[in-house]
């Protein structure tokens, strides 16, 4: 017991020496790789990892570049050229969302100033318009902006109807354009409550008066009142939060506006931008053909005409 | 999803070897058949709990309590109104009180159409609605525009002080094709 003892302790002696003269190198080769660190911070790898750098001019890089730039790679590498042509396409989506960008851009900023309570809202409207700096600004931006998009997005629906661009491959896509229109037109209209003035105010008493013809559920709608439906219970009291048009409408009106629809808005506009690029890019001129399809006809070579953006 | 599920199956079978109850019928299949059921039921339980919540979330909105003007209040006795229509509740309580020669009863002011308050307009004996353009004479019968019936006539009553109570949560209506409630005991008091 004792011999294997003290053979064990030799062999760890030298081991241990071996081991510590390998540390001492390697932490003197960290001290000299931090040294150079202090002296040029911005080769270390922390700092390219943290702030954009500049790399070689080779084609390589400049195509890594767009590829790893999430705001280059959010166009396609290459599109059809008679696509982009405004004649074609009149640019209405884009423009639709970048209105919906300005809207909420100024929306949030309008949001410091507004209270959504009866007391304040039409009070703070006035403070916005007379007495905020740029607020007259800011909220006529707001405004305007949404008359615009109400507009961009019925003329992009009519584009897209007239160009065909809503048949195969795309008609899902078309689909979760038209959820995205009833979303503009959502906020749009609970937008219309929040200046809470006598024109918005008789609005919304319109709008969801309209609400109580709901078949099934509304309390003036076919089979409502035999479903037991009341002023009280029916899907207008649920949108109103009453069954008037109060401090609970404004309140309500705010929360859907200003939070729930722009989030839904959002990812709607997500999968409608992917689903853009995934059916071919933007539609172009011609009858859209997949090859597949034309694989299967008999007769003379059709000219071949491929999704654009497809190459 | 096959993946896991074999995997599963591997792990399982040996602690299934030892329970004899489980592993009836022969090695392997009843094991395959507990672990779907065991899938199953966490899906299920998923599921409800989802589902349970989403019908909370929407009950959500359904309010108990409401902070909205009263519904039965007083007007003063018959003797404080004159012949015609009376406006001066309309700010307060959306009411107004009409007298005619033989009777007193109460108009809710809002517009069968879509819900506006119509004005009265005295010079022309007549209640307009300003949305859409509908039009009234002094009972509240419709003559133009779109609203398609008169308007509704709150409920009223004498309390034993002799004033008139009125009760707009009981409404009258006199439809197109239906039976016209206004001559109900209730829908007017006798002059």
């Amino acid at each position: 017991m004792a011999d294997e003892n003290n053979k064990q302790g030799k062999k760890g002696l030298t081991g241990l020496l071996d081991e510590a003269q390998e540390k001492a190198r390697l932490l003197k080769e960290r001290a000299l790789e931090e040294a150079k660190a202090l002296k040029e911070p911005e080769k270390t790898q922390v700092f390219r990892s943290i702030f954009r750098v500049k790399h070689d001019e080779t084609p390589r890089s400049r195509a890594l570049g767009v590829l790893t730039n999430v705001f280059f790679h959010l166009h396609p590498a290459k599109i059809n050229r008679d696509a982009v042509r405004y004649s074609y396409t009149w640019g209405m989506g884009g423009i639709s969302f970048y209105l919906f960008l300005v809207l909420t851009l100024t929306g949030v900023l309008l949001m410091f100033y507004y209270h959504p309570t009866k007391l304040q809202a039409f009070r703070d409207i006035l403070y916005l318009e007379h007495d905020v700096p740029f607020g007259k600004l800011l909220r006529n931006m707001h405004r305007w902006a949404a008359h615009l998009m109400i507009i961009t997005v019925w003329l992009h629906m009519f584009r897209v109807f007239l160009t065909g661009s809503y048949k195969r491959p795309r008609e899902f896509n078309w689909c979760v354009g038209v959820v995205l229109m009833v979303l503009t037109l959502l906020l749009s209209f609970t937008g219309y409550l929040l200046p809470d003035d006598q024109l918005g105010f008789w609005a919304i008493t319109v709008g969801t008066s309209m609400a109580r013809a709901t078949p099934l559920l509304g309390h003036e709608g076919p089979f409502g009142p035999q479903l037991g439906m009341t002023p009280y219970n029916d899907v207008r009291f649920a949108l109103l939060g009453g069954s008037i048009v109060d401090s609970n409408a404004l309140l309500r009106s705010y929360i859907w506006h200003c939070v729930a629809i722009p989030l839904i808005a959002s990812v709607f506009m997500g999968v409608h931008f992917w689903r853009v690029r995934k059916d071919g890019g933007i539609s172009g001129p011609g009858p859209v053909m997949l090859e597949s399809e034309i694989k299967e006809q008999k007769g003379p070579t059709p000219v071949i005409l491929r999704p654009s953006g497809m190459q | 999803m096959t993946e896991p599920s074999a995997k599963e199956e591997k792990t399982a079978s040996p602690a299934a070897g030892s329970k004899p109850a489980s592993g009836a019928g022969g090695d392997g299949q009843p094991q395959i058949n507990t672990l779907k059921m065991r899938r199953r039921i966490i899906w299920a339980s998923i599921w409800g709990f989802v589902g349970v919540n989403f019908l909370m979330f929407l009950r959500f909105f359904f309010p108990r309590t409401l902070f909205e003007p009263k519904s039965v209040f007083s007007v003063g006795a018959p003797a404080d109104f004159g012949l015609g229509v009376d406006t001066r509740y309309q700010q307060l309580y959306r009411i107004w009180v009409v007298r005619k020669p033989d009777r007193l009863f109460v108009i809710y002011a809002r517009c069968t159409h879509l819900g506006c308050t119509p004005d009265w307009k005295e010079s022309e004996n007549k209640f307009k609605c300003p949305c859409h353009g509908s039009g009234y004479d002094s009972d509240g019968v419709n003559f133009e525009g779109p609203a398609p019936r008169p308007m509704d006539r709150a409920r009223v009553e004498l309390d034993a002080q002799g004033q008139i109570v009125v009760d707009v949560g009981k409404l009258y209506k006199c439809a197109k094709g239906e039976r016209c409630e206004f001559d109900d005991s209730g829908a007017y008091l006798q002059a």
